[in-house]
């Protein structure tokens, strides 16, 4: 645990991952209560070809390039989503599943084509799918820092037209909002929180980030602002958790320790929190039926 | 076209149909992302079985992940029954936690056995002609085209045994509980086809090219046809199509195979969102366009009909009134009053407007209607 504040690596991984932890878990918030929550998915995926293509074109490996193809992409992807949702009779999951699958694809074979050699090709792709955290530089870390702290004040900004829209869109648009804008001004900031995270979590698991802690979050509370803070909280917790428990051992992978944290969260809120939990509707239902059976007794 | 070619592109070719049949109806159900989630944890699966049996080659790892597929679905549906998180949540939250346990056990058990996470994530068909099917030193060909080949079979004869209740429960599940069909077998016969297809094919092709082939052909048909029966054929073809096209496009690219046939499968969705014949893009812009002339040709025989014969025909019918009473552009109400004519509805002297027999037969029903 000391180590956390002399070891280079370990600081900047536990940072970063900390960092990606609070802006999914705010941004989180509210794509689990839009019922979005698959959305991180497909934005994940659908950044792969984005990357690629930003390698291609700078010939660089700078965190910010990289970063900006990738949201890029992902955002086309969810334009695209929205595009086969308003306009055919496909519903929100076959649309994600095929922007996902597809764009995924588009971004393998790109990868394929640019380099020559199958194996190495395959050890290039390992960062983007299940993130590389132990070659986050401070350089990362800042970039992320400084695109999730936009991402949360425009949270702060918008705070209640992010509010309309999530519980009642209908009211918003009699009010005079834009909804459509605010739908993609959200979905533009999830995309920002998704590509901050694809270093560190990876391509794969980054889907987890923007579901977990909110899911959580929800369990404890039935005010925004609350729920919005515990997630983000959660979301620090999952990883800085992950981060450290990685560092821990050898052949620790960061990424899935981070998800696995943030599931272990989600389980215990569905257990335990008040009110909500599992555990204490089990105890209430016992106590209500052994109440009716001592009543019944003469 | 050399052997191994030939072979590559027959497998490619049989899982595309294979996957596309429980596809069809996953995409109809709303429950395609169902299939994103098991093939992620059926890595669990195959991880789990491996440490059983301690072989990678062994059969009972596809049985493993095919079990691993439905456990998916049960946890979901038991996190979703809690009512304390929604179903999409729920896909969510369950298979990045089991495939985040089966990377970890296999980068801290496993990282020296040939037990690839890329290669699950992504398959390589290219190596595919070179997995033989060996039975006591006799080579019966391909392994994975005999898998896939298996795959499809089952599941043609599952489509064909049970298409009758398949169509019932996806369409109107409540007449389906109803006449004594049960919803849940019918649900979880297809999650274990959906299962052990998934299961067949990221062998070969990989999980997220598994996700392209069971979602995009069908979803491709489905802007096409409205009938159940073409769009399964449709797809299947669309699956095939993709299949051929994904192969070449790879060899011309020298790029990876599954990615090149994901994103043929993704050219032939945007073709079929763009040019459906009733339902594409264009159609949809041309049908919007056509119906706006037509509502305009409508509006001016009626006017036209409601001024006849009165003393105010001559002031009111005429070209040069219409931009005013009907508050129409100089050069729409010249496009108007041309097509009315082409199409016989009115004719035209000294710039006065006349209905024809038809225009008032025409006029006269839009009244009716």
């Amino acid at each position: 645990m000391f180590d956390l504040f002399t070891d280079y690596t370990l600081r900047t991984v536990a940072m970063g991952a900390a960092i990606l932890g609070i802006v999914s878990g705010v941004l989180g918030s509210f794509t689990v209560l839009r019922q979005q929550s698959l959305l991180g998915d497909a934005i994940s995926h659908a950044a792969l070809p984005g990357i690629v293509l930003a390698f291609l074109l700078t010939g660089s490996s700078e965190p910010l390039p990289l970063v900006l193809g990738a949201g890029i992409a992902g955002w086309i992807g969810t334009l695209c989503v929205r595009a086969i949702v308003r306009n055919t009779r496909i519903k929100n999951d076959g649309a994600l599943g095929l922007v996902l699958s597809v764009f995924f694809g588009i971004g393998l074979m790109l990868l394929t084509y640019t380099q020559a050699r199958p194996d190495a090709s395959q050890a290039g792709l390992d960062k983007f799918l299940f993130g590389q955290a132990a070659a986050l530089l401070q350089d990362d870390v800042v970039t992320m820092a400084v695109l999730g702290g936009i991402a949360i004040v425009a949270v702060t900004l918008f705070w209640k037209e992010f509010k309309l829209l999530s519980f009642d869109s209908e009211f918003g648009r009699s009010l005079g909002f834009r909804m459509g804008a605010v739908d993609i001004l959200l979905t533009t900031l999830v995309v920002i929180a998704i590509v901050i995270g694809l270093r560190t979590v990876g391509v794969v698991l980054m889907s987890a980030m923007v579901v977990a802690p909110g899911a959580a979050a929800r369990q404890w509370t039935d005010r925004l602002g609350v729920m919005v803070c515990l997630s983000a909280m959660f979301g620090a917790l999952a990883g800085l958790t992950g981060a450290l428990l990685s560092s821990t051992g050898a052949r620790l992978p960061t990424g899935p320790m981070v998800v696995l944290s943030a599931s272990v969260i989600v389980l215990l809120s569905l257990l335990f929190a008040p009110r909500r939990g599992l555990v204490w509707e089990r105890l209430r239902s016992h106590r209500r039926t052994a109440l009716r059976t001592e009543g019944a007794r003469p | 076209m050399s052997e191994a070619q030939l072979v590559i592109q027959a497998i490619a070719m049989v899982t595309a149909i294979a996957c596309v049949l429980p596809g069809t109806f996953l995409v109809l159900r709303r429950m395609a992302l169902m299939s994103d989630a098991i093939s992620h944890s059926i890595l669990l699966g195959i991880v789990l079985a491996f440490f059983v049996v301690g072989s990678v080659s062994s059969p009972l790892l596809i049985v493993g992940a095919a079990l691993m597929g439905v456990v998916t679905v049960v946890l979901v549906e038991s996190l979703t029954a809690t009512k304390l998180v929604a179903k999409d949540a729920a896909i969510g939250l369950v298979f990045p936690a089991l495939f985040s346990v089966a990377v970890i056990l296999i980068a801290r058990f496993a990282d020296d056995v040939h037990l690839d996470v890329d290669a699950v994530l992504l398959g390589e068909l290219a190596f595919a002609p070179f997995e033989r099917f060996v039975i006591n030193g006799y080579d019966f060909g391909p392994r994975a085209l005999w898998v896939m080949g298996g795959i499809l079979v089952l599941n043609l004869v599952g489509l064909a045994l049970f298409y009758k209740e398949l169509k019932l429960a996806t369409f109107d599940s409540a007449l389906a509980a109803a006449l004594g069909f049960s919803p849940a077998l019918v649900h979880y016969g297809l999650m274990g086809a959906v299962s052990v297809t998934a299961v067949g094919a990221f062998d070969a092709v990989g999980s997220v090219l598994v996700v392209a082939l069971m979602i995009a052909p069908p979803a491709s048909a489905y802007l096409l046809t409205d009938r159940l029966s073409q769009m399964i054929g449709l797809s299947a073809l669309l699956g095939v199509a993709s299949a051929i096209g994904g192969f070449w496009l790879a060899h011309l690219l020298d790029a990876s195979i599954a990615g090149s046939m994901a994103t043929v499968a993704g050219l032939a969705f945007l073709l079929a969102f763009l040019f459906g014949p009733e339902r594409g893009m264009v159609a949809l812009y041309r049908r919007r366009k056509r119906q706006r002339w037509d509502f305009a040709q409508v509006m001016l025989i009626v006017h036209l009909l409601h001024h006849e014969e009165l003393p105010e025909a001559v002031e009111e019918n005429r070209v040069a009134h219409l931009q005013e009473g009907l508050r129409w552009e100089h050069d729409f109400t010249d496009e108007v009053v041309g097509r009315a004519r082409r199409r016989g509805l009115i004719s035209e002297s000294d710039g006065l407007l006349v209905l024809t027999e038809l225009g008032r037969d025409s006029a006269r029903r839009s009244f009716a209607a």
